[in-house]
């Protein structure tokens, strides 16, 4: 298996009237991980459809390697997709599922068996052969899917939510396992998922979609020190969006520093606001700050460190200026405000 | 029903024995019924099967020769067909052409309704016309085949109009062609349904499974959507070869009453008041189509299915 680039030049989805992808351009280097992030409805399903072949694009073209597949039916496209709910055959063993892609391309049987049984023990489910897809968990109907969609040798490797229908604590174990088998066999993956800390966790790419666009597409450090649009600040999370007079400004929560509030600090820049709240969380304490400008900002939040805050608390009540260095302000593409966005708990499965 | 499932879940907990009382009086309504209308009417049947008849009487006895007088020289005549085996190779031959013909409508029409329609007020509206032979009766239905299919009825007008034939057809009525088509006409809905029921039931993400794994249209059909209404397909033959087997009306009227099957059989029997024999062909017929029954379902475990 080698892995291969997707790029996608001015893709458009329309259903009817309705815009589902606008115009997007997007290149996923070869042997990547990229994950489309972002919440529901914001296009990135429909996207990964497009790349798989199940959903054609109105406009644009789309590229896996040096072809332009957009004419192609899945299965020449070297794309395999692992589905949201698995999509197992119920009425075929474990075995046959995986050897099902290459059956309709006419492999012999004892082949399609071995390369089958290899695909299962590469997930580790050599032992469930013989089993029936509902006779398994749904971690061990996920990795019977990866098998299933490995043993067609694709360069691209598509997943729908993989994750989705796990429990928190597997989730976090078959994330790991994702990353090995992509670090291993080097093929590009493609992973859609509205959560920000899958997003983090996983990939090379970011590519976070709102409304059929792409708000942005960085590697994750980049996407969290320096989010290029108000969506994407809020949406990673960690970060407070500020209007001020040059235009919007997001700055992450950790690098907020308050002070007490003097009356004669005219003249320095940052933002007075009374305490909200006061949450200790470990190695920080989370506080909520009500700007006295509401203008600028309905809330802001700020993690001090401890030690910090222990040296100089705040209570509930106070009023206290909150500051930031310079190269900690990211101004932000399109200035747009927090009440803008849908709050993250809305998002949130 | 309403107010009562607290009490009963209290019960099960408390006195076992008293909630399975309850539940043999839920089910005690129907099961009289069934017993009064089904299973006592079998069992008289079954022992009048044994009784002895003459011209003048019946008697209640126990004695194999109506058994003997259905297979009288059956044995001995092979491999030229008796009576009795002739008609239920006619009836077979019916049930079975009939079975084909309703398997693959019924088939095409669910795959339709369940693939391609896409809303659900469409379905529900193409689903209520499958619906309209049902609106009549069965004789009107019946009998409404004869001015479209007589030998100066519509199609054969129609044929000849536009030249297709010089002389009117004679087998579109009154003929083998004629019964089958009846039994599609009315029969083709049970096929129907119970497909349908199970195509509901295939996630659509595995055709998009199957297609990503390379399948063809072909292939997906035959490989995921066949297997997985394998159910549906043997509950609608189950319905269509049990009453094919036992119909006497339809080969009756559409057969212009030339064709032998083996209800007509019985029913002539019974004209004649020759209910012992009569009794003795139902029971054989009654143990042909179990063990049809039971062959069907030794394909699929419907029992999981429903």
């Amino acid at each position: 298996m080698r892995g291969a680039s997707v790029e996608l030049i001015q893709v458009s989805k329309r259903y009817g009237a309705a815009l589902a992808v606008d115009a997007i351009d997007l290149k996923v280097p070869e042997g990547s991980y990229c994950c489309l992030l972002g919440p529901s409805g914001c296009g990135k399903t429909t996207t990964l459809r497009m790349i798989a072949g199940h959903e054609t694009a109105s406009d644009g073209n789309i590229l896996i390697g040096p072809r332009e597949v957009g004419h192609l039916p899945p299965a020449a496209r070297g794309t395999a997709m692992m589905f949201q709910s698995y999509a197992l055959f119920p009425h075929l063993d474990c075995l046959d599922n995986v050897a099902f892609g290459p059956r309709m391309r006419g492999v012999d049987r004892a082949t399609r068996r071995r390369r089958a049984m290899e695909m299962l023990s590469l997930v580790r489910m050599e032992g469930f052969a013989g089993r029936l897809p509902a006779q398994l968990s749904g971690g061990q109907q996920q990795r019977v899917a990866l098998a299933r969609a490995l043993v067609t040798e694709p360069s691209v490797l598509l997943l729908d939510e993989p994750l989705s229908a796990l429990d928190p604590f597997l989730r976090v174990q078959v994330r790991a396992e994702l990353k090995r088998l992509q670090t291993e066999l080097g093929i590009t993956f493609i992973h859609v998922t509205h959560s920000q800390e899958e997003a983090m966790a996983l990939s090379d790419l970011v590519v976070v979609m709102n409304g059929g666009r792409i708000e942005q597409a960085a590697p994750p450090r980049e996407v969290f020190s320096r989010p290029e649009t108000g969506f994407v600040a809020r949406f990673i999370g960690g970060h407070n969006v500020i209007a001020m007079p040059g235009g919007s400004l997001a700055v992450r929560v950790d690098r907020m520093r308050l002070s007490p509030r003097l009356v004669d600090a005219a003249g320095e820049g940052g933002l007075p606001a009374r305490v909200e709240t006061v949450e200790y969380q470990g190695s920080f304490v989370q506080l909520r700050l009500a700007p006295l400008d509401t203008a600028r900002a309905t809330e802001v939040f700020a993690a001090v460190p401890d030690d910090v805050f222990a040296a100089q608390p705040f209570a509930v009540g106070d009023v206290v200026t909150a500051r930031w260095a310079e190269g900690e302000a990211h101004p932000l593409r399109d200035g747009q405000l927090p009440a803008d966005v849908p709050a993250l708990e809305e998002i949130a499965p | 029903m309403d107010g009562g499932g607290a009490p009963v879940m209290v019960d099960a907990v408390r006195a076992a024995p008293r909630r399975s009382w309850g539940a043999y009086w839920q089910a005690a309504p129907f099961a009289i019924v069934f017993l009064l209308f089904f299973i006592v009417p079998l069992c008289l049947t079954v022992a009048v099967s044994f009784w002895h008849y003459d011209e003048y009487s019946l008697q209640p006895a126990f004695t194999l020769e109506n058994y003997e007088e259905v297979f009288d020289g059956c044995i001995a005549k092979l491999p030229s067909l008796c009576v009795t085996f002739a008609t239920y190779l006619s009836t077979l031959r019916f049930a079975l052409m009939a079975w084909v013909c309703t398997l693959v409508l019924g088939f095409g029409i669910a795959y339709f309704l369940a693939f391609h329609v896409r809303t659900v007020p469409m379905q529900m509206a193409l689903f209520l016309i499958c619906t309209v032979p049902f609106w009549t009766s069965n004789i009107i239905r019946m009998v409404a085949w004869v001015p479209l299919l007589g030998r100066n009825g519509l199609v054969n007008q129609g044929l000849q109009a536009v030249g297709a034939t010089s002389a009117p057809l004679d087998w579109l009525l009154y003929s083998e062609f004629s019964v089958v088509l009846a039994f599609v006409h009315l029969y083709t809905l049970f096929m129907m349904v119970p497909i349908f029921n199970s195509m509901a039931r295939i996630d659509r993400s595995l055709i998009e499974a199957a297609r990503d794994a390379g399948a063809s249209g072909w292939q997906t059909l035959w490989s995921v959507v066949i297997p997985l209404c394998k159910p549906g397909i043997v509950i609608g033959s189950i319905f269509v070869l049990t009453i094919v087997m036992g119909d006497f009306v339809t080969v009756g009227i559409m057969g212009g009453q030339q064709i032998a099957s083996i209800g007509k059989v019985i029913q002539v029997q019974m004209s004649y008041l020759q209910f012992p024999i009569a009794a003795a062909n139902a029971v054989v017929l009654l143990g042909i189509v179990l063990l049809m029954i039971w062959a069907l379902t030794r394909l699929v475990d419907i029992r999981r299915e429903l």
